[in-house]
Order: C-alpha cells, then structure tokens, then sequence
C-alpha cells in the first residue's frame, strides 16, 4: 500500500471536498425550506393540494435517489430542462430531501399542545401570528433531532451525486483510483474519512440539539 | 416530448431486471437479519471487548456510504484472494450493510420490552436461555416487524447502487435501455415506478403487519 499518492493529488481531493460541502449544505438548506414549506401547505392549504402532496411524499420516498437523478440529469433535457451537473446535482438533493424534511416538520407541528394554540386564539393573535410565534418556534424546537439526523444522512447521499459526474470528492477519488490503479487505498482512504466526518457531524449535531433542547429536559425532571 | 409507447415498451426488460433487484434485496436482509442479530447479542454481552467491536461495527457500516462500501468490498476481496461473482458480492455488502442497522433495530426492541417480562419469567424459574428464546426473542421480533419492512424498503432503494459495479438490476437495465433507444426520460420514469411499485407493496405490507401484531 502507498499512500503518498494522495499528497499528490491533495488539491483535486481537497476541490472535491469542498464542492462535496457546497452540495450537502445547499441541498440541506434548501430542503429543509421546501420541505416546511411543504408541511405548512399541508397543514393549512386546501385538501385537494394536500393530496398533491401526499402523492409527491410518496414518489420521491418510494424511489431510489440515483434513479431520481438519471431522470432529472438524463431526461430533463428532453423536456427543455438542460442543467450543468452541479446545479441538477443540488437540485436533486433538495428534491430528495424535501419529503422527508416535510414529514419531520409535520410530526414537529403535531407535537406542538393544542392548548397553546387554543389559547393564542383566545387571547386575540392572528392566525400567522400563530404560526409565527407559537407553531414555528415550539414545533422547530421538537422536531430538531430529527432535522438534525436527516442531514447527517443526506451527507451519505452526496457520494451518489459522482455517478452523474457533479465533481465531488467521491468523483475526485474515482478519477485518482483510474489514474493510479490503486483502487482498494483510496477507497479505504475514503471510507474512513466518511467515517470520522460522520461521526464529528453527530457529535456536533447531538451537542446543539443538546443545548437547544435543555429547557425541555429541565422540565421533565 | 413523453412519448407513451417508448414509456410502456421499456417495462418489460426492465420487470426481468426487477428480480435481480428483488433478489439482492431479499437476500440482503436475510443476511443482514443473521449478522445483525449477531451484532445485537455482541452488543448487550458482557464482555467489554465483545461490545467495542459490536459499537465499532454499527457507526462505522452507518457512517460510511453504502456506495463507497461496495467499492471498498470490491476492490478488497481480489486482494485478499478471494474471486466471487460480482452478485455475491453484492449481496453480502448490502447484508453487511443492513446488519448495522438491523443491530439497532433489535436493540431498540428488546430496550423497549417491559423489565416485568423478563422479571415474571426468572420469576416462574425459566433459565437465562428460557428467558431469551421463549420471551424476550419472540416479543422483540413481532415488536420490530414494520421496522424491518421498512428496513427491507430501503435495501429495494439502496440496491439501486449496486449498478455501479455492472450487476443487471433494475438501474443498470434502464441505463442500457436508456443507451439503446436515446429515450432516457421515459425509460428512467418506468424504473421509478418499477421501485415504486414494489416499495408500495412492501409498504401496504408492513401496514397490515403493524395492524395485525398491534396489541
């Protein structure tokens, strides 16, 4: 085993790396929008939309995201959608994502009392006043841990994004691999670094979610 | 534009490449349920070094991608002298991969099964090996039934990355498709609702399985 190939190919990982990034936050960020979007629709938008959504739910759950990528990149040009790589790939990851970000709002939103939205009503607050100051907030609060282990999965999703040549670093390390025929090091190389990065994201994520939550916590005891 | 005809003449090819996706998924369960259930009992045993190991396995099988697996598995066996064809292959990192997971799910079951159980069953006299096979064991797995389905869901979806190393399933038949008749969108749309298809029915499954074991 030699490793020193890859002090060789340190910028194009480290490029790699960084569009990796660029494609895990855009396509959380956006998601996570589209998704409470999505949920806010579903609470208060008419039935018929709300079906509409549930049907949408379904589709994008009950498909494998790299086949949701070959339709959009492969088969959105035959429909006038003609996108570069990066941008078809972070589209595809909010796509992905929004659905199940929608259901996570949605179960925040459910878990928020009634009683609290019976008495804003009561005293008088209008109903985006509501959602504004009571929904949000409570339901942002209860639905975080979930957020939070969602986009740690949707940073497993962007090595997928290779397959369509967006180039991340999972794209990086393939062309070094073809280049140097040391396929089994650098896939090692990148399994581990997958592992540590992982590992940090839910270290970091259990701490905040830690921090937010420990008024909650306080409570109960 | 979508043309129909294209659309429904690309289900054929791609319904015989749905056993291959059915066959890697039901296989990988199965194998993941053996090494998962394994995992499991590693990771409640009393030996310190038993469950390191067992902790080690589940975060790093979850924190690594399944895509970058399979390549690790791939380009691994050669070098360590073992030829197998690629589906086998296949199917033992998808079984590896679910075992991390599975290994949860188990945990999470028999966490979640009321002491007093366990408590009646030393209590009626029934042996540590009574008390695992004939309570604890059979409660755990109805309880974790509609996790497994869904399980079983996500290995169907996760199979999809097995194209990449040149097994005919559904994916890798639609790229071909795809190549032959220049028709990518139609061709892409029927896989979706080839996976779609089966998921739904995997789904409306467990429903009923929840519905059924629900006490």
């Amino acid at each position: 085993m030699d490793f020193s190939i890859f002090l060789q190919y340190g910028p194009a990982l480290l490029k790699g790396f960084g569009i990796t990034v660029l494609c895990w936050l855009a396509g959380t960020v956006f998601g996570m929008t589209l998704g409470l979007v999505v949920a806010l629709i579903q609470r208060y938008g008419p039935r018929w939309l709300g079906w509409i959504i549930q049907a949408y739910i379904e589709i994008i759950r009950g498909t494998p995201f790299l086949v949701q990528l070959f339709v959009l990149y492969y088969g959105g040009p035959l429909v006038g959608l003609r996108l570069d790589a990066l941008p078809a790939g972070i589209l595809g990851l909010t796509v992905y994502g929004s659905p199940y970000f929608a259901e996570i709002f949605r179960s925040g939103f459910r878990a928020v009392p009634h009683g609290q939205i019976e008495a804003a009503r009561a005293i008088g607050m209008a109903e985006l006043a509501i959602v504004r100051r009571i929904l949000l907030p409570l339901g942002l609060v209860s639905s975080l841990p979930a957020l939070v282990n969602f986009s740690i999965i949707l940073t497993k999703e962007t090595v997928i994004l290779s397959i369509i040549t967006v180039p991340e670093l999972m794209y990086q390390v393939g062309r070094m691999s073809a280049e140097t025929f040391r396929y089994l090091e650098t896939n090692l190389v990148l399994a581990l670094f997958f592992w540590l990065l992982v590992e940090a994201i839910s270290r970091v994520g259990r701490r905040l979610e830690a921090r937010i939550t420990k008024h909650l916590v306080e409570e109960r005891t | 534009m979508f043309s129909i005809p294209v659309f429904l003449d690309s289900f054929y090819p791609l319904f015989l490449a749905a056993r291959y996706t059915l066959l890697i998924s039901v296989l990988g369960i199965a194998l993941g349920l053996v090494i998962g259930t394994l995992i499991c009992a590693a990771r409640l045993s009393p030996y310190g070094p038993l469950r390191r190991f067992a902790a080690v396995w589940v975060s790093f099988l979850r924190g690594v991608p399944l895509l970058v697996q399979l390549l690790v598995f791939f380009y691994t066996l050669p070098v360590i002298g073992i030829d197998v064809p690629a589906i086998v292959a296949a199917v033992v990192t998808v079984g590896i991969c679910a075992s991390a997971y599975i290994s949860e799910i188990w945990r999470g079951a028999i966490a979640a099964l009321p002491r007093g159980q366990t408590e009646a069953a030393i209590a009626i006299g029934m042996g540590p090996r009574d008390v695992w096979t004939r309570v604890i064991l059979p409660q755990a797995f109805t309880m974790s039934l509609p996790a497994l389905i869904n399980e079983l869901i996500l290995l169907v979806k996760a199979s999809s990355l097995v194209s990449v190393v040149g097994i005919m399933e559904v994916t890798r038949a639609s790229q071909a498709q795809a190549a032959t008749t220049f028709r990518p969108l139609e061709v892409y749309i029927a896989a979706a609702c080839i996976y779609l298809l089966i998921n739904l029915c995997l789904a409306a499954l467990g429903r009923y399985l929840e519905h059924r074991t629900a006490v």
